[in-house]
């Protein structure tokens, strides 16, 4: 006790903390001026008509009553964002998991194919979009052609038609981010299960899938749900990909809600509106982040006093 | 008993039995990743063979994976395109900018949380974590407007680069401070009897012990100003201002020409945008994977 009171009041203690708070200084800067400043705005405007260009007048919660009965877009892009994280987050994740079990074999020559597959995900977003709406083009992309000449079937148009659109860029985002940073850290994952637990369930009599499912998964169950909040939040995010190869069309086919925002603040400039949308945005992010966090706890099993 | 002996006397063609088995696991597995990998690769390694085609080749029935004639000149000519030199170079200011920045105030940043003890620190790294859970739309507007009509900077690279000199993102200061925490304090203890200062002690003995750590935040941070097109698109409308991304967008959109098909140089260009990430990954895939290994990142 004497000893704290003490250590708290010495210059030298006062020294330290004057130090620390420096070392602090570049992000307590950023995130004053970038990021606590700005979501005062935000609110603020989310209760206003604002147009940059002239004064925002206030107009109470009219934003968020317009977001709900008058716009158009509002649902249905909640809808096709809703469809698209729903089809890429467990493909995608059950994908990442099964390619690094496949991987983690002690092989020769695994590095190489986690090289190969960790590939795509290092070409970056615009580049691979430009490149899959060109393999994916109807009349002359190859993909399409090759369907033809080999079972003389006449594949889908993809990016030209309202049904296919959203197909198409699932299967995009799936081939850029399978192999990606996610699977590193189930590699990981995987790795950092003790041979110990192995040995015990063999000598238990546990053949190949009974230890994959009794031992593998629940070690990395922690993994799974790291990896399942960072792709919800990556694919209820969804934007570039949508913007670049369609912008949002066929008829309104890939207008997601990122983009629904987006083109509502800067491209018709209704940023009050706009910051409301961000709003309901943010508020179901957190409340689905949340309901994860509360399910967690049935299924994550942490080792230790974790 | 009767398990036992017939265990014992069929060992040997038991465990050849075993190996054979094992190998056959192993060489699916190999068939598998094989299939898998040409799948993967497939977009990509086309994408390279028709940036090397003419521009009729790449319409051509049936579609032939290489070309005829290897067009080398094609990479000339989109190099020499002079808004193509200009887009890249931008890119090479931006990132150039950013990543030193990012690098350096997150240390800084990492440092404090990792090493001192001052009143609200748990609070303040409770609001960082917090931020990543904030989706950027909701700061995207405000952050504009301020840019905008305090500052000026439409049309500028500052919006671009200014993030990065503030900490460069929570996850890149939780990363390092996550790395920092696992080199023991003796060695600060140490360096401090023999009279060093807090920032001696940082640069001398705790950076050099970072360099993975460092080195994964740097390709991150170089990877995700590389590939970012929303801040671009946002605050860049001039196109000699553009960077690839948008760049690269552009020449997309550009209305086909009916004379003759640009699809070769517009995957030209896809593939030089795609060199310096997959060089700077390649070069320091060993770095990097220890890094994301180490810093704690898989729980």
């Amino acid at each position: 006790m004497i000893k704290e009171s003490r250590r708290r009041s010495s210059p030298a203690r006062r020294r330290q903390i004057v130090e620390a708070y420096l070392y602090l200084s570049p992000w307590l800067i950023g995130y004053l001026a970038l990021t606590f400043i700005p979501v005062l705005l935000s609110v603020y405007y989310s209760f206003t008509s604002y147009d940059v260009i002239s004064r925002e007048r206030w107009i109470g919660a009219q934003n968020y009553i317009d977001a709900f009965t008058r716009d158009d877009q509002f649902w249905p892009s909640l809808g096709k964002t809703a469809y698209y994280a729903a089809v890429t987050i467990p493909v995608g994740v059950a994908g990442s998991l099964l390619l690094a079990i496949f991987l983690n074999v002690r092989a020769r020559g695994t590095s190489v194919f986690r090289t190969l597959f960790f590939m795509p995900s290092l070409i970056p977003i615009v580049a691979s979009t430009v490149l899959w709406f060109w393999l994916l083009q109807p009349d002359w992309g190859p993909i399409n052609r090759l369907i033809f000449n080999t079972t003389g079937v006449i594949a889908p148009r993809w990016f030209q038609d309202p049904s296919w659109a959203i197909p198409a860029l699932i299967s995009l985002a799936l081939w850029s981010s399978v192999g990606g940073t996610r699977m590193v850290i189930f590699l990981a994952g995987l790795q950092g299960v003790s041979a110990e637990l192995y040995d015990a369930a063999k000598v238990d009599g546990a053949g190949a899938m009974a230890r994959f499912r009794h031992v593998t998964l629940p070690m990395l169950t922690p993994t799974i749900f790291f990896n399942l909040i960072l792709g919800i939040i990556g694919a209820l995010q969804v934007f570039t990909s949508a913007l670049v190869a369609t912008e949002g069309g066929p008829a309104y086919a890939t207008w997601f809600y990122a983009l629904h925002i987006y083109k509502e603040a800067f491209q018709y400039f209704n940023m009050g509106y706009a910051s409301a949308l961000a709003w309901l945005f943010a508020t179901l992010v957190i409340v689905l982040t949340w309901v994860q966090m509360r399910l967690a706890r049935s299924w994550v099993y942490y080792d230790g006093e974790k | 008993m009767a398990i036992q002996s017939v265990a014992a006397t069929g060992s040997a063609t038991h465990a050849r039995a075993g190996a054979r088995r094992r190998a056959t696991i192993l060489w699916l597995t190999y068939a598998a990743l094989t299939i898998c990998g040409i799948l993967f690769c497939f977009p990509f390694l086309w994408t390279i063979a028709t940036s090397l085609k003419t521009g009729i080749e790449t319409r051509q029935i049936p579609p032939q994976f290489l070309p005829e004639i290897v067009q080398w000149q094609n990479y000339v000519k989109v190099w020499s395109a002079q808004p193509l030199t200009r887009w890249f170079t931008n890119s090479l200011i931006v990132v150039g900018l950013s990543v030193p920045g990012a690098v350096l105030t997150a240390t800084l940043v990492a440092y404090s949380f990792a090493r001192f003890e001052f009143p609200l620190r748990n609070f303040w790294f409770m609001v960082m974590l917090s931020t990543l859970m904030l989706p950027y739309e909701v700061t995207l507007i405000p952050q504009y407007i301020i840019y905008q009509k305090f500052f000026g900077w439409v049309n500028t690279f500052w919006p671009l680069i200014i993030p990065s000199w503030v900490g460069g993102g929570a996850f890149t200061i939780f990363l390092l401070r996550q790395f920092l925490m696992t080199i023991p304090r003796d060695l600060d203890d140490a360096a401090r009897v023999d009279g060093a200062n807090s920032f001696q002690i940082l640069w001398s003995v705790l950076v050099p012990l970072c360099r993975p750590a460092l080195a994964t935040v740097a390709i991150l941070q170089f990877l995700r100003e590389w590939n970012d097109f929303l801040g671009p698109f946002v605050y860049l409308n001039d196109p000699k201002k553009f960077t690839m991304s948008l760049g690269l967008r552009f020449f997309q959109t550009l209305p086909e020409s009916t004379m003759e098909p640009q699809t070769h140089l517009l995957m030209t260009a896809t593939v030089l945008m795609s060199v310096p990430a997959i060089l700077l990954f390649f070069s320091f895939q060993r770095y990097f994977v220890q890094g994301i290994v180490m810093s704690g990142l898989k729980g």
